[in-house]
């Protein structure tokens, strides 16, 4: 079976600072990965360049085996990529259903449409709310954006995410700045994710990823230093050594 | 607004879906009206308002639903107008098919403008759209043989409309065809703003990189908007040309493109409703102070611009709907 | 020939009276982030100023000079503590534009109802209005003028922004404001001084230009996206991209009028246009003051 997602030697440089360094790995269907490491190691950075912010100073993002590396972020959506950020990016003037219904009308095809009226389509609507609810916000539909709480605001970044039905799925510390309390509710959401999406998550916090990956990418300097299970990486020196220079770094969940 | 509420869309919605776009059509309607009786003397200010009041929603359509801040609007207005004015010269008199001239010439300008201006951001954005105004303002200077230049182009005579209704020396004619044409143009734009590509323009607005992470190519979105805000100009400067007979430079200055970022402001940016408020308010106080004295009229737009900026960003049509839920509010109160 | 050298007379001085202008504007604009369309009305009101000076009161012109940049400061302070401050470092431009469009059209309003509707010379003395000899040609002794005071300008601003304390503080608040802010600099008096020297420089350039832009009642509206335009060109922040962008578009501006004047503006904005299309951060790059 083709790799979802495979990364060829990746690097990248600002100026003179290499931020990412011949970094290999590949994703198939039903993967569940953490990429962990350090602050500073390059994690959000190799998230930019597959998703295609950034292009690789050298190197491959291969897209279910074709090449997209020079590809425009729009069309690596429309093939299946999707993604959350690490500070939650909504359409900040619309509600929390319609950030919710661009997603599916975008998905279907049906933003080119210029004289039927949004809410007239209650398919559209129908998926919604279902999305919605399955995330627990249904009931939040109606307010805008800026009303939401913050960890509502994940969810609903997270149900934007799955609205696009996509086949890669990377998550940019889907849990970072939202309240203790409501951490479960987030990981309970990534828990019941369509199981056949390949997911790429960044996270700090090791319990998060402990239950969510069954497997660890670790990246510290630019470089990835280990690929294994979390029980294997958590006994791997390297990880340690890695880890322990910048150990309160790699405690804060923000 | 589409998803309003956490219930699935009962079938009764549907059917009350048209009604935003004949109740934009009814209230335009009645203002004309309201408009006809109060100044019957004055129906020829009443037209040259509404061929504004459609280049401030043009702009509205870039600027408040896109983002685009530009200062070069009235570029394609005016274009709109010389293309009438030449083509009604040539012989092409029925009005109706005037309109669609300008609205094609202003649709052109559009695309070939927000192909340029929609590919930067901020400060170069902002100086594109004023050189670009500036450009075509000189050319139309130095074009004299399509534009007339200083003296402007004259003797446009449009035939009756519909071969029925000859334009009047009281601008009757005038007056109700371009209310006719304002009221068909709004309820489309209302429609058009309901609709997902309306919504999607929206989301690119507040972040164009959230917009292509969902897979929306967002540049072709706002060159297609450029070119739907042109149509609209472009049947702005249709109006003006036929129901005055005379398309000057005026019609494509920085003075104008100005002022109609002013009036949508006033009125508030990002609603089709704050857009026809600003130009309606501005034009009649316009009308009003600027006769007496043009130098008292621009410190009072200076003021009031001032005091919008200070004490109510978001226009008066949202100031206006704030200060009705409050009393709403309490005329509910027992 | 002698059309050449009276081109390349005209536009350098052109040129100059757009950098003493505009440079002041282009500090403002890369250390405050507003995009300011009122500048054009304090190089007015200098003008307005001056004016009156030497003809109402009879003050010598470089006395009235002095007056009329100190005047226009004055003047503009209350502005900036009431008004343009709300506005410094907005993502979005339209309340900046808004803004600065109110105060450009209060401040033609107000002028022209104290002064009166009417083009305001700035005479020269007689030292300036004649011609002046080069020793194979004669030039006319204003334009050498100012193109001497834009070089001055320049080279004052060079000093005063790589040699002294308050440059090293103007820069480093360009750099990274809030850096800046936590090195204890406070970056509020930097922007008022900052501001009472880009208005100043409005002032002083709308005064010793009024020869090639006149001092008349729409002047702030006229000129107003002009200065904005070279600011674009050259890159805010930048001197060097300030003075290469005004020289530019000056040359731009006065070789389409000579050659082709039916075309007015035409090339000045074409110029504009390829420039700001080929490089939409300016000339010379963003941010830091070079």
């Amino acid at each position: 079976m083709t790799d979802r997602l495979a990364l060829h030697g990746v690097f990248k440089s600002f100026g003179g600072l290499h931020v990412n360094s011949d970094v290999s790995f590949a994703l198939k269907a039903g993967d569940r990965v953490a990429l962990i490491g350090p602050n500073g190691a390059g994690k959000t950075t190799l998230v930019n360049i597959i998703s295609g912010d950034l292009r690789p100073t050298a190197g491959r993002v291969l897209f279910e085996g074709a090449d997209v590396t020079r590809l425009p972020i729009a069309e690596r959506s429309r093939r299946g990529l999707a993604r959350t950020f690490q500070i939650s990016r909504l359409f900040a003037s619309l509600t929390a259903g319609e950030n919710v219904s661009l997603a599916v009308m975008q998905r279907r095809g049906l933003t080119r449409r210029v004289l039927s009226a949004t809410a007239d389509m209650a398919d559209v609507h129908t998926e919604c709310i279902e999305l919605l609810e399955t995330l627990g916000i249904a009931d939040l539909a109606a307010l805008p954006v800026g009303q939401l709480a913050y960890g509502q605001q994940r969810l609903l970044e997270l149900a934007i995410g799955i609205a696009l039905k996509p086949k890669v799925l990377l998550l940019d510390e889907p849990a970072a700045g939202v309240p203790h309390e409501e951490t479960p509710k987030i990981l309970g959401a990534i828990d019941r994710l369509p199981p056949d999406i390949a997911v790429l998550m960044i996270e700090h916090d090791m319990d998060l990823v402990f239950r969510f990956a069954r497997r660890v990418l670790v990246l510290a300097g630019g470089r990835l230093i280990f690929e294994g299970t979390p029980a294997e990486a958590s006994l791997d020196e390297d990880v340690r050594r890695a880890y322990l220079g910048s150990y309160a770094d790699a405690r804060r969940t923000a | 607004m589409t998803i309003a509420s956490a219930r699935p869309a009962p079938a009764s919605r549907l059917k009350v879906r048209p009604a935003a776009e004949a109740r934009g059509v009814l209230v335009i309607i009645a203002l004309g009206l309201v408009g006809y009786f109060v100044f019957p003397d004055d129906l020829a200010f009443l037209t040259r308002l509404i061929t504004i009041a459609l280049l401030v929603i043009s702009l509205d359509l870039v600027t408040g639903y896109c983002g685009v801040a530009t200062l070069g609007q009235a570029a394609m207005f005016g274009v709109g107008a010389y293309a009438v004015g030449n083509a009604c010269l040539a012989g092409l008199t029925d009005p109706v098919m005037l309109l669609f001239v300008g609205m094609a010439a202003g649709a052109a300008a559009g695309l070939a403008s927000g192909a340029l201006i929609t590919r930067f951001h901020g400060l170069p954005q902002l100086v594109l759209s004023i050189a670009l105004g500036q450009l075509v303002g000189a050319l139309a200077n130095k074009l004299s043989g399509w534009t007339g230049g200083s003296d402007g182009l004259s003797g446009i005579t449009p035939s009756p409309v519909l071969g029925l209704f000859a334009f009047d020396l009281y601008s009757r004619t005038a007056y109700v065809f371009s209310l006719v044409v304002l009221a068909l143009v709004f309820a489309l734009l209302l429609r058009f703003m309901r609709s997902p590509f309306g919504l999607l323009c929206r989301g690119i607005r507040d972040d164009a990189l959230r917009a292509r992470m969902i897979g929306a190519a967002v540049y072709p979105r706002l060159v297609i908007m450029y070119g739907l805000s042109g149509a609209v100009a472009g049947i702005g400067g249709a109006l003006a040309a036929i129901t005055t007979g005379v398309v000057g430079l005026d019609s494509v200055s920085f003075e104008r493109s100005a002022e109609a970022l002013v009036m949508l402001v006033l009125g508030g940016t990002g609603t089709l409703w704050g857009a026809l408020t600003g130009a309606l308010v501005f034009q009649i106080f316009e009308h009003f102070v600027a006769a007496t004295n043009p130098f008292h009229w621009m410190s009072m737009v200076g003021l009031l611009l001032i005091v919008i900026v200070v004490f109510a960003p978001r226009g008066l049509a949202h100031g206006a709907a704030v200060l009705w839920a409050r009393l709403r509010v309490r005329g509910a109160a027992p | 020939m002698r059309t050449i050298l009276s081109i390349a007379v005209d536009a350098l001085a052109y040129g100059m009276v757009l950098f003493i202008i505009s440079i002041g504007l282009s500090i403002m604009m890369g250390l405050m982030r507003v995009v300011n369309l009122a500048h054009g009305a304090f190089a007015m009101i200098g003008g307005y100023l001056a004016s009156y000076a030497v003809r109402s009161w009879g003050l010598s012109y470089g006395f009235a000079i002095v007056l009329a940049v100190i005047g226009t400061i004055v003047i503009a302070l209350p502005l900036e503590r009431l008004l343009f401050r709300r506005i410094y470092r907005k993502s979005d431009a339209l309340p900046q534009l808004l803004l600065t469009i109110g105060i450009t059209f209060l401040v033609i309003g107000i002028v022209n109802f104290i002064f009166g509707p009417t083009l305001k010379p700035v005479p020269l003395p007689g030292v300036l209005s004649g011609p002046f000899d080069i020793g194979f040609r004669m030039l006319p002794t204003h334009r050498l003028f100012v193109i001497a005071c834009g070089a001055i300008t320049a080279a004052a601003l060079w000093y005063l922004l790589e040699r002294t304390d308050f440059g090293v503080r103007l820069r480093a608040a360009v750099d990274n404001g809030d850096m800046a802010e936590a090195l204890g600099i406070r970056t509020e008096l930097i922007y008022l001084a900052t501001f009472a020297l880009a208005v100043g420089l409005a002032a002083f350039g709308g005064i010793v230009g009024a020869e090639l832009l006149p001092i008349e009642p729409f002047y702030a509206l006229r000129y107003m996206v002009v200065f904005l335009v070279v600011v674009s060109v050259g890159g805010a922040g930048s001197i060097t991209g300030a003075l290469a962008a005004s020289l530019l578009l000056g040359l731009a501006d006065t070789t389409g009028k000579y050659l082709a004047p039916e075309f007015g503006e035409f090339f000045f904005y074409l110029a504009v246009i390829v420039i700001v299309f080929l490089f939409p951060h300016g000339l010379l790059g963003r941010g830091a003051l070079r």
